[in-house]
């Protein structure tokens, strides 16, 4: 598919700065989301200016989704009908944080699930009544099987793979594809404080693989590519076994 | 963890803390020195901060506006020159000035007040710069420019990142046509021949620069190659900006990799690489402005013990005498490594407080770090170019005693009026205890 028009929300993390950037170096143009205009003013001056974008931005509070139906209605009206949307916005809750304050394990889901399921329960309706189209969403490798490091993370994740899997599954005979994109770990600021490793990808390589991958249709996106087979040997290890691995 | 600067010395140990957003905070004070940090290509240690916090400025990396009618780019202070040319080259633009490699941020281009093969023509990068935010520790913001807040514009002008953080900058660039330069080698044969040719060339060449062998003695002394270059005529090329780098340096290369042998063989080919006495050129400004920029990480050929570079000005005079001594010193102590760069400045004043050009003549030269026997060289250079007036240039530098940056920096006291008191590095502390 070719995407003339997309949408980008959490547009101020790493990973979507960088989705925003190469496709507005192809002539997409953009509608942004996040929670601070301060941001988004910044982001849009940076593509209008490389690129001569078309830029429409809107800053509330994605987790509230009272909100959202009414920011897809100002976007489309600005806009025009969407090929592609993308959900990025997350974040990395401390694990050992969570598992003595569960207020924390709360906020983790209401940013990494409850937000995103909403977001795509009223993009797949607009996309469903519009028979075409793209619905993307950043989950994690880590929600393929839960892990002592970071299971509250990595639940989030899992319940927002599950709700693409079924909603890809539900949209498919109407022409909408569903990506799950399953980054491992990513060089950005959500990831400043772990140590780095050869295991880490620079963001433009990520976004070049979620480009693809929406230009494909494909359903399920492991970048980079080796995270498919490190995650498909962890997700074999027998549980009698896993439980006694420092992981 | 533990940060180094391009010349791999001094190790230090700082606390890494990353600016998201210009907009944002600085972050919360915890008793620790900050200083900015942008790429680190700073050779000796005006970007290092031993024990304290190091503010990586890679994320503010947005350009914010581009005015066409009058040439003027504003972006954050984390975007490298690279990115700008990118840029501004298929756009028919190019920097006014730019150091040996593009691998700098705007920050830290304005931080160190860079200067390049233009200087005679053009001045520092700071000559260029319209206006800045600074972000002071106490949460202020100043818009600084000539006409507001013009003392702060001057000492953060080559102010080392010590005034507060740059979140943005304006400045001016200039039209080319196309990508290309056209540029004439000359060799030369000994240092006068630098000067009869420096002379001819800086009013007709906007960039002129030479590259001396410093293992040539006596006679030879200044033998080397000249090289002089303007933008290319409408016509002789595209505008293609540059591509990736191509090669990598993959590890440290072992300390006797660079020894005086290795280093004369290649001084040898490099002069006897030129046939004729003039070779004229059309080059891409990639390889001419940013040869070494093609060889990633190329700082790993002196080994972990890394290097240093020493680059001082000394003020022309009749004789050159200042220039001859410290050659035929570097020369009988057969340490210095490859080629010499030298160049003369301009007197195109830098609105730069401890900015260091100033009109002369400027060389630099890289060593390979051999402790105490490379640490003397350096005392004795130092006092040549302390008694002809000349002074050393603080992004390369890792060593110069306090005695000598106060001697040779004289604004030092004014300047330190303008440092934020959450502010420091590991090169001010050196130079002021």
């Amino acid at each position: 598919m070719t995407i003339k028009n997309a949408l980008i929300i959490g547009a101020s993390s790493a990973i979507a700065q960088a989705v925003a950037r190469r496709l507005a170096s192809r002539g997409t143009a953009l509608v942004l989301w996040s929670r601070s205009a301060a941001r988004l003013e910044i982001i849009a001056a940076d593509l209008r200016v490389k690129y001569d974008a078309k830029v429409f931005v809107e800053a509330f509070d994605l987790n509230d989704a009272s909100l959202h139906q009414a920011a897809l209605d100002r976007a489309l009206a600005a806009q025009g009908p969407i090929d592609l949307a993308l959900i990025c916005h997350g974040n990395l809750p401390d694990q050992s944080a969570c598992e003595k304050d569960f207020a924390i394990v709360e906020q983790a889901f209401r940013i990494n699930c409850l937000g995103p399921l909403s977001l795509l329960t009223v993009l797949g309706n607009y996309f469903e009544s519009q028979g075409r189209g793209c619905l993307a969403a950043i989950s994690s490798v880590a929600g393929d099987r839960g892990r002592q490091s970071n299971y509250v993370y990595g639940t989030t994740k899992a319940a927002l793979s599950t709700f693409l899997a079924g909603l890809r599954n539900r949209l498919y005979p109407k022409g909408v594809r569903v990506l799950t994109i399953k980054p491992g770990f990513v060089d950005t600021p959500m990831t400043a404080h772990l140590k780095k490793s050869p295991l880490f990808a620079a963001p433009n390589k990520v976004a070049l693989d979620i480009i693809r991958a929406v230009e494909t249709g494909a359903c399920v996106l492991y970048t980079p590519w080796f995270w498919h087979w490190i995650m498909l040997i962890i997700r074999l290890i027998p549980e009698k076994i896993f439980r006694k691995l420092k992981m | 963890m533990r940060c180094r600067s391009w010349g791999r010395y001094p190790k230090t140990t700082e606390t890494l803390k990353s600016l998201r957003w210009s907009t944002d905070p600085l972050p919360a004070n915890d008793g620790l020195k900050v200083l900015p940090h942008g790429l680190g290509r700073s050779y000796g240690d005006v970007c290092l901060n031993q024990s304290g916090t190091l503010l990586v400025t890679a994320a503010l990396d947005h350009l914010l506006a581009f005015d066409e009618q009058n040439g003027l780019l504003r972006c954050e202070s984390g975007v490298s020159l690279d990115e700008v040319l990118r840029f501004l080259v298929p756009r028919g633009w190019f920097l006014p000035t730019t150091p040996g490699t593009k691998f700098v941020t705007i920050g830290g281009a304005i931080a160190n007040d860079v200067h390049g093969k233009n200087h005679h023509r053009a001045g520092t990068f700071g000559c260029h710069v319209t206006q800045f935010e600074l972000l002071r520790s106490n949460g202020e913001r100043l818009l600084c420019s000539r006409d507001k807040n013009a003392d702060w514009f001057a000492a953060t002008i080559g102010g080392l990142g010590l005034t507060g953080l740059i979140t943005w900058a304006e400045f001016k660039v200039r039209r080319m046509t196309n990508a290309w330069i056209e540029m004439e080698s000359i060799k030369l044969d000994d240092l006068g021949d630098f000067f009869a040719i420096t002379r001819e060339s800086d009013h007709d060449y906007e960039y002129t620069v030479s590259w001396l062998d410093c293992m040539a003695k006596g006679k030879s002394l200044g033998l080397g190659i000249f090289m002089r270059g303007n933008h290319a005529k409408a016509g002789v090329g595209d505008l293609a900006p540059h591509g990736e780098p191509r090669l990598s340096i993959p590890l440290d290369f072992p300390s006797f990799a660079l020894n005086g042998l290795s280093i004369r063989a290649f001084n040898t080919l490099y002069y006897a690489r030129l046939r004729q006495r003039v070779t004229k050129a059309v080059v891409h400004y990639n390889p001419f402005f940013y040869p070494l920029d093609s060889i990633n990480a190329w700082n790993r050929i002196y080994g972990s013990r890394g290097f240093f570079q020493y680059q001082f000005v000394v003020p022309f005079s009749v004789d050159d005498g200042a220039i001859r001594e410290i050659l035929k010193e570097i020369g009988d102590s057969g340490q210095g490594s490859f080629l010499a760069v030298l160049k003369t400045f301009g007197d195109i004043p830098s609105p730069g407080l401890l900015s260091f050009p100033r009109p002369g003549v400027t060389l630099a030269l890289d060593f390979p770090n051999r402790g105490a026997e490379t640490f003397r060289l350096f005392e004795r250079l130092d006092q040549i170019v302390l008694q002809a007036g000349g002074r050393i240039y603080p992004a390369k530098d890792a060593r110069m005693s306090a005695a000598t940056f106060q001697a040779s920096y004289p604004l030092w006291r004014k300047f330190t009026s303008y440092i934020d008191p959450a502010f420091s590095s590991s090169f001010w502390r050196r130079v002021t205890s």
